[in-house]
């Protein structure tokens, strides 16, 4: 239609649901109601759309597919989507995760809810975007567009702390983000085009590499967030209300992890082995400080906030080790944390629901009074321990084989954290679930209704089943994690006889 | 041929000459019907604009140059012509209920704006330095008028004379360095000039180009010279400082522009580090000094200071893509300044005027649509892909990396930063603060330049092609290319 293909479609949907919710006029609960069931349905038909996407993709082709072309800013710079097995899992991750999101919101949010949806829906836009997004400043377009809502977002219907939250989390991705602009903008000259898939063939001078490889580490390392530029997270999540909190650790984390593995690694290969072990060393301080600091937190959300910068220490450390299994783990790793992470704060969110806080003292004995939650919680917090059955083990374990086949040294620190990640998640579990229920607040607390039965068992089947049976979702991206490392390795030989005369 | 006995040809320069008469015709109008024609005049005045505008659209796409030399139409003067006429039509617009409730709508307004209009309009086709400051002093002398219309009120007063005394010594100074460029080169003509200089240049030119840029920097209020904005801007009424941040803007940037690439292209090392150190310092003051501002007219003011800093990045780079980048962003920074002031027009309570980014608290619950439009503009100024700012920052930032002005660009991009935090500011306290009383509806004229700014801003990702192309078709117009 028009031209447009299914991905267009994909970033088209949302804004038309959005642009019907701000027609709804008044504020009273018939709009309400209104407002969220709109949203609803807009995010399930986006996310049957994605669907049907995934059923036109072809799983054994590295190639791009589904893409459209259109002509944009300049005859170079142009309107490209298309996806191929790094970015589809992700596309499909977050139109599932989305209707959760509206779900979650549905009683928590009083204020402003059709604003709040309007925010939702334009942010899946932009999620969706970076994902299909075929060129740079398209990429880079949506990249950044994400933090108007997002900004809104904690801003608004956040905590005590939200402005604070809100500034940090804006100013902090912008900083880093336009440095990777001025990268791109480099690449354009340097190449003559910012189509990814031209530039993935183009071969940037070593020298240039190095200075491209370091902007868009500034940006994707605050995105990611990769320690020491992590600390705008734990704000972010503890003061964004859950539904953005699902969507901060399960999606737009991710965009970080989506930038190495699509740019960073493929464009500029010198650079990546040049700065291997400064990745591993950022990486293996952020899984044992980050899990240590999240022993100590007393709020749930920040802890979960500390795992996942610790989470995604395995993923920078897999991407880098530039092995099939430390890529495959890493991509297993985000999908995985995506259901898991999004899954614990959602269950944050339903007792914060009924208690108004998140403090960790506040809990106990949860298990005497709500069984379904008990179990539920348990699932999840197997899952982020990485417990062999759930999808969590499978994602650390390739990373680890990756990391032990580069360099066992980091295998072995980054172990630690595995054991460490047990100690939090477990003790956590422990003095919110366990004990006697003594505490006089928590005698009426009820166990979880049928809407959020409704959210957590799906995620709960979901993260036992690609535990069991991790297949399907190594296969989306096997051809392509096959043909980056033989685009790596083509390039490092090069190097490798361009530099023999020197010696 | 005897140049006293053959009339130049006119044609081209046939939308000043439409201005000219018209605001003859309605002068007599207006003295002959009183005060009570300020309605009537003002209506004649957007109308005189848009034939104009329809004539600047017919004028031929190919360079003609008439009046012995000293005035130029090419692609480069009619998109810049184009974008004055649009910004002075939008102050009009703007203006007629402020003037109204203020007690000052008289018909000497329209008319100031369109004398001042036709000034812009020989400042953006001056190809000599004599046509220049004919242009310039017929732009300047109006505005000082205008800025001090309010003419009961103290700050108003106060921000025309300062406007004026600046703005007579920076007009000194420029016609110091244009006589010395004179004297040096044997020629006033740009073409002229352009050719007898070469690089590297006599000191005593070097010294007349200081002195031009300086004149040059004071009308765009480029720091060093931009003491007189945040006075000027916060003293005028309000709709007069969005005719000074918009209109006469893009004028004096595409005179700067003509001056530097069409009389100096040959020495561009010579004046290059002026213009790096002045963008340099414009982004720098723009976006710190502006922190501070709790008066929302000042913080526009340092707000359009910055802006200036980012489009001078095009301009330093002295390449085509920098030129073209000037073009887009001082049309997209037309849309964007345009749709901030209908914002703060907006901002009336009970007959009075608020000037305070304070009270502008929870305008998302009182106003939600006002407040997207604003928190829009203002995302837009703070460069937020998708919308429009971006693309302007891009260009000129693009045509910086190509230039190898690498450490430019990356002081704009941290500004940029910078500056984004008071823009974010001022949107946190419309979305995020507890709602005051309601403002009052808007005015139609309001309204409608809100409405077209925010449709710009919006949608200029999705339909860049006909802005972005044919700025580039009018920046290799320019004789330098």
């Amino acid at each position: 239609m028009f031209g447009l293909g299914i991905l267009s479609g994909l970033l088209i949907v949302p804004l038309v649901g959005a642009a019907f919710i701000l027609t709804l006029r008044g504020d009273g609960d018939a709009v309400r109601s209104n407002a969220c069931w709109t949203a609803l349905v807009t995010t399930i038909a986006t996310f049957l759309l994605s669907v049907v996407a995934w059923a036109r993709f072809d799983l054994s082709s590295p190639a791009f597919q589904l893409i459209e072309n259109h002509r944009w800013l300049a005859e170079t710079i142009r309107f490209k989507l298309g996806v191929d097995g790094f970015s589809m899992p992700f596309v499909l991750l977050t139109t599932f995760l989305m209707p959760f999101c509206i779900l979650a919101s549905w009683a928590s949010i009083e204020t402003r809810i059709k604003e709040y949806m309007v925010a939702f829906l334009v942010l899946e836009t932009t999620m969706i975007g970076v994902f299909v997004a075929l060129d740079l400043v398209l990429f880079y377009l949506f990249f950044e567009a994400g933090l108007i809502p997002m900004f809104l977002i904690i801003g608004v219907w956040g905590g005590k702390r939200r402005v604070y939250a809100a500034f940090k989390f804006f100013l902090y991705t912008l900083l880093g983000s336009v440095l990777m602009l001025l990268a791109v903008i480099a690449m354009y000259w340097d190449a003559g085009t910012t189509d990814i898939v031209a530039l993935l063939q183009h071969k940037f001078a070593p020298n240039l590499q190095t200075w491209l490889w370091l902007a868009f580490f500034a940006s994707l390392a605050v995105k990611m967030p990769m320690w020491p530029v992590h600390t705008w997270l734990p704000d972010a999540h503890v003061e964004a209300p859950t539904a953005g909190s699902v969507i901060l650790a399960a999606i737009l984390l991710k965009m970080g992890g989506y930038g190495f593995i699509r740019f960073s690694l493929p464009m500029f290969p010198d650079a990546s082995t040049a700065f291997a072990p400064l990745v591993y060393a950022l990486s293996i301080v952020a899984i044992i400080y980050t899990s240590l600091v999240a022993m100590m937190q007393e709020d749930m959300k920040k802890l979960i906030a500390y795992s996942s910068v610790a989470h995604m220490g395995f993923v920078t450390m897999g991407l880098f080790t530039m092995t099939p299994q430390g890529i495959q783990g890493a991509m297993f790793t985000m999908i995985s944390h995506g259901l898991v992470s999004g899954a614990l704060f959602l269950c944050v969110g339903v007792i914060y629901d009924r208690m108004h806080t998140r403090e960790i003292a506040a809990y106990g004995g949860l298990v005497n009074r709500m069984p379904l939650y008990a179990l539920a919680f348990m699932v999840f917090t197997m899952a982020n321990v990485g417990l062999p059955g759930t999808s969590g083990f499978i994602g650390e374990f390739l990373s680890l084989v990756g990391a032990f086949r580069a360099n066992p040294t980091v295998a072995f620190l980054a172990t630690t954290g595995v054991i460490l990640s047990a100690a939090y998640a477990l003790w956590l579990y422990a003095r919110v679930i366990y004990g006697r229920l003594e505490k006089p607040s928590l005698q009426g607390i009820a166990d979880l209704n049928r809407r959020e039965i409704a959210i957590l068992a799906p995620l709960v089947i979901l993260v036992i089943f690609y535990g069991v049976k991790p297949g399907p979702i190594l296969d989306s991206f096997a051809a392509s994690t096959d043909s980056l490392i033989q685009g790596y390795q083509a390039a490092m030989s090069l190097t490798k006889t361009a530099a023999l005369p020197l010696h | 041929m005897n140049p006293i006995v053959t009339a130049p040809a006119f044609g081209p320069a046939l939308p000043e000459i439409i201005l000219a008469v018209g605001v003859l015709v309605l002068i007599l109008f207006g003295a002959y019907r009183g005060e009570r024609s300020a309605a009537l005049v003002t209506i004649g005045a957007l109308a005189l604009l848009f034939v104009a505008l329809v004539a600047v659209l017919i004028l031929p796409a190919s360079r003609t140059i008439t009046m012995g030399g000293s005035f130029i139409v090419d692609g480069f003067a009619k998109y810049m012509k184009l974008l004055v006429l649009l910004g002075s039509a939008a102050t009009i617009a703007l203006s007629t209920d402020y003037l109204r409730r203020e007690g000052i709508d008289r018909f000497e307004y329209p008319i100031l704006i369109l004398l001042s209009t036709i000034g812009m309009l020989m400042m953006v086709s001056a190809n000599d330095l004599i046509g220049l400051y004919l242009g310039l002093e017929l732009q300047s002398l109006s505005a000082y008028v205008i800025a001090s219309f309010h003419r009961d009120n103290l700050r108003s007063t106060e921000a025309g004379l300062k406007y004026f005394v600046l703005g007579a010594l920076s007009s000194g100074m420029l016609l110091y360095g244009a006589s010395l460029v004179y004297g040096f080169t044997g020629t006033v003509a740009f073409p002229g000039i352009a050719t007898a200089l070469r690089s590297p240049a006599e000191t005593g030119v070097v010294l007349g180009l200081v002195f031009v840029a300086a004149g040059v920097a004071f009308k765009i209020s480029a720091v060093p010279f931009h003491m007189w904005t945040p006075d000027v801007y916060e003293g005028a009424p309000t709709p007069v400082t969005a005719f000074f941040s918009s209109a006469p803007k893009v004028a004096a940037m595409a005179m700067t522009v003509r001056v530097f690439m069409g009389a100096f292209p040959n020495i561009l090392g010579q004046w290059q580090q002026i213009i790096i150190f002045i963008a340099i310092a414009s982004m720098l003051l723009g976006s710190f000094a502006a922190i501070g501002q709790r008066n929302i007219k000042r913080l526009m003011a340092y707000s359009s200071i910055g802006n200036v800093g980012y489009a001078l990045i095009g301009l330093a780079a002295g390449t085509a893509e920098g030129i073209q980048g000037v073009i887009v962003y001082m049309a997209i920074y037309l849309a964007m300044t345009l749709g901030g002031f209908a914002c703060i027009l907006a901002m009336c309570r009970r007959g009075v005027m608020f000037e305070n980014i304070d009270d502008l608290s929870g305008l998302a619950r009182t106003h939600p649509v006002l407040a997207f439009c604003f928190a829009a503009m203002l995302f837009s100024l703070a460069g937020i892909p998708p919308l429009a700012g971006f693309f302007a920052k891009f260009y000129v930032f693009a045509a910086a990396i190509r230039a190898g002005l690498v450490t430019l660009a990356v002081i704009g991009v941290v500004t940029s930063v910078i500056g984004a935090y008071y823009y974010v500011r001022i949107v946190k306290i419309m979305y995020f603060d507890e709602p005051q009383a309601a403002f009052e509806p808007m005015s139609a004229g309001v309204q409608v330049v809100l409405a077209v700014s925010t449709f710009v801003v919006l949608v200029f990702w999705l339909i860049p092609a006909p802005l972005v192309d044919t700025a580039a078709i009018a920046a290799r117009s320019l004789s330098a290319f």
